[in-house]
């Protein structure tokens, strides 16, 4: 085949001496393209304000946030800051941000636990376990959400028993379907000792790991780095605590008439939820986990036995931490999910912040305002936990050489 | 960006009924039905069975309007509504009227742009509880947990019930009604609250009904009744005055099967209410047409009474199933609430 | 570093690992290779028998199967309650769709899956055509039928759609839209026009940090008020456009992923050809881009199928809230209703969703015997 006619020579992009080639010019398009998308962003904006100014003064509402003072009116069923229909309707939304947070933080530690577990048995040479592992994967990420979520709080209020005849630990943690009524801790003076020591702790097994590292590089010499440390974490706070005498006094529940007086309570409704994100997103998490693994060229496993390591010391100095970069990222979002999907909690009747935005909403009718209130504390949320596994990333590179 | 908005503008718009710009009436004439906002399911108020067709007291308001208006009482588009988007619905022009077990308040008449037409049934916030629990007594509820859905006024009323008695208690609160009876079933909670027809009815979705009693207080005023949005009186007063000709028909004892009757009815009231031409003895004639008044032909209440019926029919049809008794609904001859005034 | 450790013995030799050969010995490696991972064997082995037995038991044994109401399904120790799935499962599939007008729906379940069967059976011709059919006409002849109001047909409001219909409508619905709008915007995003760039950028990065709840409570209750007053916004559109854009913003980082894989050589051989930018993207990189990214894309399908559940919360009646709401039901409300339900959900949803994985497993398969030739 022959070309029948030229293409033709495209003209130069950039202006000539003599004449500005206004249509060809790349700058000039830029500009010009960019002004109307900016134009148009600028009249879809005025068109908006207007128009909600419009309907909000035929609905005799108005635009502001002072409502966020007045008495809320409804009670929410658990909070972790003071909370009660003489509240304010912002106490309201701070309350749900909390409820939010705790369980968002649950579920990711839960999560992030039970898949790098399940995500590891997938994995094994047992192919039972292995085989296990992938059931229950594909079984949990091919079902909504939502839908296991209602099936949870099914299954958790079904077999529970009315408060009177709740299941009793030595009278002081309660199960029932009010929930887990544990004894609630009052720490008095001195109790400041526990975080004391904790930080200390912090501080001296950071010392003593740098210490051993170095005694392994002069003498080759392993010190137990890993169970001293745990146990100094684990003991430091207890120890400071036995220091101060044991300044804490509990509140233990007690039955009275239809509920549980005194103590903390875990609402079948969390217990849902939590129970719900963290399998759903183990489930995830596994994969994550298994595809880190996977990404480590089977190379390297076979050069750390040569080495003479064993399978746990080649899984963990040699694999994992090249698995980690590869898992860190598709972490990051995986956690962010987590915490917009506990919205969910509003299916199920966990206060947490959606929930009380709802609530807030439809008592006050303030639904712009709300809202986007609760769209900023979301985006914070996600962009707070973005930065941290970006941070946390970034400190993982640094171990590549 | 740019292709971004325009999409959504263009498809927002482009499944958008624009509607709602002069007046309601002339509105709905032209779509040829009404677009009434009902709850999402309530037996008794409205309630859709397996064939889909709509029944209640609230479902009869809206087909008794649109037989006012539209001559035919089967001329209604159901909107189920839930607590939360009713009124914005409303508000919106996504629905011409609302009639959905919604409470009359003084904030909802004044600072939400909307104008309650009546009050088709006078109903209060009252508890149900397990017989088991051997609750004579609200007074006797205190530390209870209570089940409720959130975002109505059985959630704040029960707040300050409690606060008053000085009672404590715990909210179990959802977002959807099957929720809510779901975890009242599963123990989740000793009461469920809501207003008192509201439990009559749920009760029969129990699976023994008779193990629950609806204890004997009320803790509210519910006025329930159809809402409309402010700024269109003529629509407004079209559907105050259907309802006060049902009342009417009854005290009146006009019903749907005698009402061909009761036109050759000589009771001046009867006339007016159907628009009976009237001759007087010096040979004028009076044509009795009250529904030029609302825009509405002379059938007006003809319509509604023949092909819905009236108060008493209504009530009877939808709430009987349910052991309500009239109560504080009976005409006020009876000693009851409901009173309407004259058609002159 | 001059002082690390260097070992000059030898750590003590390990034994070579142990042949294994015989029948025996190969079975036993695979279920119990250490006492420790026998003991796991055992314990897995026992709770998923137990829970098989469980699940058997409720749905097939103890079940209810062929009652005319609640009195069976109500009695103590009776297990699923199958004949409130029968009873139910028209309007589980159609929702308050009017039943003398339910062919409107079958011909479009009908057409859609033909159209859908070609285009993802690699064998059938036509892909092209048919593409831009499933891609711009069905949507258009979809709603044209299921709203009706014309040519003698009866008009049907959106209202009274529901159930899996709904599901269908909504999942179609993000993915046809999210599609091109993901691409468009992950252009823009790469874009060397700063504004559009900026624009794209906080777009994607908003909806990606916020809940899908929000999006909807937004959509339903703020995005009334921003237009021209009097306009009636319908809900189930605006629930759509929620949804749609949302998962624009998930496809465009997808496709992003895809468009950062070109080399840089593609766009510098397609400049040096003379081709200007959108000949560029519309004939190089995309295709290559695309088709990198499509197990992503096919996997954001699923999100997007699971995802449309949400719409349940502003009160659209979707398969699992048709079903929810079927439990209010006087005739069939029994301790069992929910729990079979929420079972017949979780088949149908896992039956599709693995459905699309398992297509989505082939197709990479497929694509990447094309790379290796």
């Amino acid at each position: 085949m022959t070309i029948s006619s030229d293409p033709g020579i495209q003209k130069a992009p950039a202006a000539t001496a003599d004449g500005f080639d206004f249509v060809y010019s790349p700058r000039f398009r830029a500009l010009v393209s960019q002004t109307v998308v900016v134009l148009l962003l600028l009249w879809g904006l005025y068109e908006m304000v207007a128009n909600t100014q419009a309907n909000l003064a035929k609905l005799n509402k108005n635009f502001g946030f002072d409502f966020l003072t007045n008495a809320a009116g409804f009670d929410l069923s658990t909070t972790l800051i003071p909370f009660s229909s003489n509240s304010s309707y912002a106490t309201a939304l701070i309350a749900g941000f909390w409820n939010t947070v705790l369980v968002s933080v649950l579920g990711m530690i839960v999560s992030t636990v039970m898949g790098v577990f399940i995500g590891i048995m997938r994995l094994s040479k047992n192919q039972v376990v292995s085989g296990f592992a992938t059931l229950f994967i594909e079984l949990v990420r091919n079902i909504p959400l939502l839908l296991q979520l209602f099936v949870w709080y099914a299954l958790v209020l079904k077999p529970l028993p009315s408060a009177k005849l709740a299941i009793n630990f030595q009278d002081s943690i309660f199960i029932s379907n009010r929930g887990v009524v544990m004894p609630h801790p009052t720490f008095g003076e001195g109790a400041w000792l526990a975080p004391l020591f904790l930080v200390a702790a912090i501080f001296g097994t950071w010392f003593y790991a740098r210490w051993a590292r170095q005694q392994q590089f002069e003498t080759g010499r392993q010190l137990p780095v890993w169970s001293v440390n745990s146990a100094a974490l684990v003991l430091a706070p207890i120890v400071g605590f036995a220091v101060a005498g044991w300044p804490v006094t509990w509140s233990y529940p007690a039955l009275a008439g239809f509920n549980f007086k005194g103590g903390m309570t875990i609402v079948p409704e969390m217990a849902a939820l939590l129970l719900g994100l963290s399998i759903f997103y183990a489930a995830s998490t596994a994969e994550i986990v298994r595809s880190g693994i996977m990404a480590v060229s089977q190379g390297q496993t076979e050069a750390s036995m040569a080495l003479g390591l064993t399978r746990a010391q080649a899984l963990r100095q040699v694999i994992l931490p090249q698995a980690m970069r590869v898992m860190i990222p598709p972490m990051a979002s995986q956690l962010l999910s987590l915490t917009k999907d506990s919205s969910l909690a509003i299916a199920i009747g966990f206060p947490d912040l959606m929930y009380a935005s709802g609530t807030v909403n439809n008592q006050s009718g303030k639904a712009i305002e709300v809202f986007t209130l609760a769209l900023l504390v979301y985006l914070g949320l996600s962009l707070l936990t973005a930065a941290f596994m970006n941070w946390f990333n970034a400190r993982l590179k640094l171990v590549e050489r | 960006m740019k292709f971004l908005k325009l999409l959504a503008l263009a498809s927002v718009f482009g499944l958008s009924a624009v509607a709602a710009t002069a007046s309601t009436l002339d509105d709905v004439k032209a779509k040829g039905s009404i677009n009434c906002g009902v709850s999402e399911g309530l037996i008794g108020f409205s309630n859709p069975d397996a064939s889909n067709k709509w029944s209640g007291l609230d479902v009869d308001i809206c087909r008794a309007v649109a037989a006012a208006v539209l001559g035919d009482a089967t001329k209604v588009k159901y909107v189920p509504l839930n607590a939360k988007e009713r009124f914005t619905a409303l508000q919106s022009g996504t629905i011409d009227m609302l009639s959905r077990n919604s409470t009359w308040t003084m904030s909802r008449d004044t600072t939400l742009g909307l104008l309650f037409a009546g009050t088709t049934y006078y109903d209060g916030q009252g508890f149900l509880v397990p017989k088991k629990l051997n609750v004579k007594s609200a007074m006797e509820l205190g530390g209870a947990s209570v089940c409720t859905q959130t975002g109505t006024t059985t959630e704040l009323n029960l707040a300050d019930f409690f606060k008053a008695n000085k009672m404590e208690y715990k909210v179990v609160a959802f977002e959807k009604n099957e929720e809510v009876l779901k975890a009242y079933q599963e123990g989740r909670c000793d009461v469920f609250t809501t207003d008192q027809s509201g439990l009559y009815a749920e009760r029969l979705k129990f699976a023994v009904p008779e193990d629950h009693v609806v204890l004997p207080e009320i803790i509210s005023k519910e006025p329930l009744g159809p809402v409309v949005r402010q700024g269109d009186d003529q629509w407004f007063s079209i559907v105050k005055w259907t309802y006060y000709a049902l009342i009417t028909a009854e005290e009146l004892g006009v019903n749907s099967k005698n009402i061909d009757e009761m036109k050759t009815s000589t009771n001046p009231e009867i006339q007016r209410l159907l628009s009976v031409k009237t001759k007087a003895d010096d040979g004028t004639e009076a044509d009795n047409d009250f529904g030029k008044g609302l825009g509405l032909g002379p059938d007006w209440a003809y319509n509604p009474i023949k092909q819905v019926g009236n108060y008493a029919e209504i009530f009877d049809r939808n709430l009987a199933q349910l052991k309500i008794a009239r109560g504080k609904n009976a005409l006020w001859k009876d000693g009851g609430l409901q009173y309407a005034p004259p058609i002159r | 570093m001059a002082r690390e450790f260097v070992r000059t013995v030898d750590v003590p030799q390990r034994p070579p690992p142990a042949r294994v050969a015989n029948f025996w010995a190969v079975w036993r490696d695979r279920v119990a290779p250490s006492p420790l991972s026998a003991v796991a064997t055992v314990v897995i082995a026992l709770v998923v028998a137990s829970t098989v037995w469980t699940v058997v038991d409720w749905a097939v044994i103890r079940a209810v199967w062929s009652a005319p109401d609640r009195t069976l399904c109500s009695e103590p120790g009776a297990g699923a309650c199958w004949p409130f799935a029968d009873a139910r499962k028209l309007q589980w599939v159609y929702g308050l769709y009017p039943i003398d007008q339910r062919w409107r729906p079958n011909i479009v379940f009908t057409v859609g899956a033909l159209s859908l069967a070609g285009l993802l059976i690699p064998k059938v011709p036509g892909k092209l055509w048919n593409g831009i059919f499933f891609f711009s006409v069905f949507p258009v002849l979809a709603v044209a039928l299921l709203l009706g109001g014309f040519a003698g047909l009866s008009f049907v409001e959106t209202t009274s759609w529901g159930g899996f219909l709904v599901t269908l409508i909504a999942s179609f619905t993000s993915i046809v839209v999210s599609l091109p709008l993901g691409v468009a915007l992950a252009i823009g995003r790469q874009s060397e026009l700063p504004i559009v760039k900026l624009l794209c950028t906080i777009f994607i990065e908003t909806v990606r940090g916020v809940p899908l709840v929000l999006v909807l409570f937004m959509a339903v209750n703020m995005l009334p008020l921003f237009l021209t007053p009097g306009t009636v916004p319908n809900k189930f559109a605006i629930v759509l456009v929620g949804v749609a854009l949302f998962f624009s913003a998930y496809m465009a980082e997808v496709v992003r992923g895809g468009l950062q894989a070109m080399p840089k050589g593609q766009y510098e051989a397609a400049n040096a050809l003379g081709l200007h930018y959108w000949k560029l993207m519309t004939f190089i990189i995309l295709p290559q881009a695309l088709k990198i990214v499509i197990p992503s894309i096919v996997n954001t399908f699923i999100g997007v199928v699971q995802n449309t559940t949400l719409v349940l919360v502003v009160g659209i009646f979707d398969l699992l809230n048709m079903v929810n709401a079927g439990f209010n039901d006087a005739t069939w409300a029994s301790p069992q209703t929910g729990n079979t339900g929420y079972f017949s959900l979780a088949v149908i949803y896992w039956v599709i969703c693995f459905a699309i994985s398992r297509y989505s497993l082939y197709i990479e398969r497929r694509l990447n015997v094309g790379h290796e030739r």
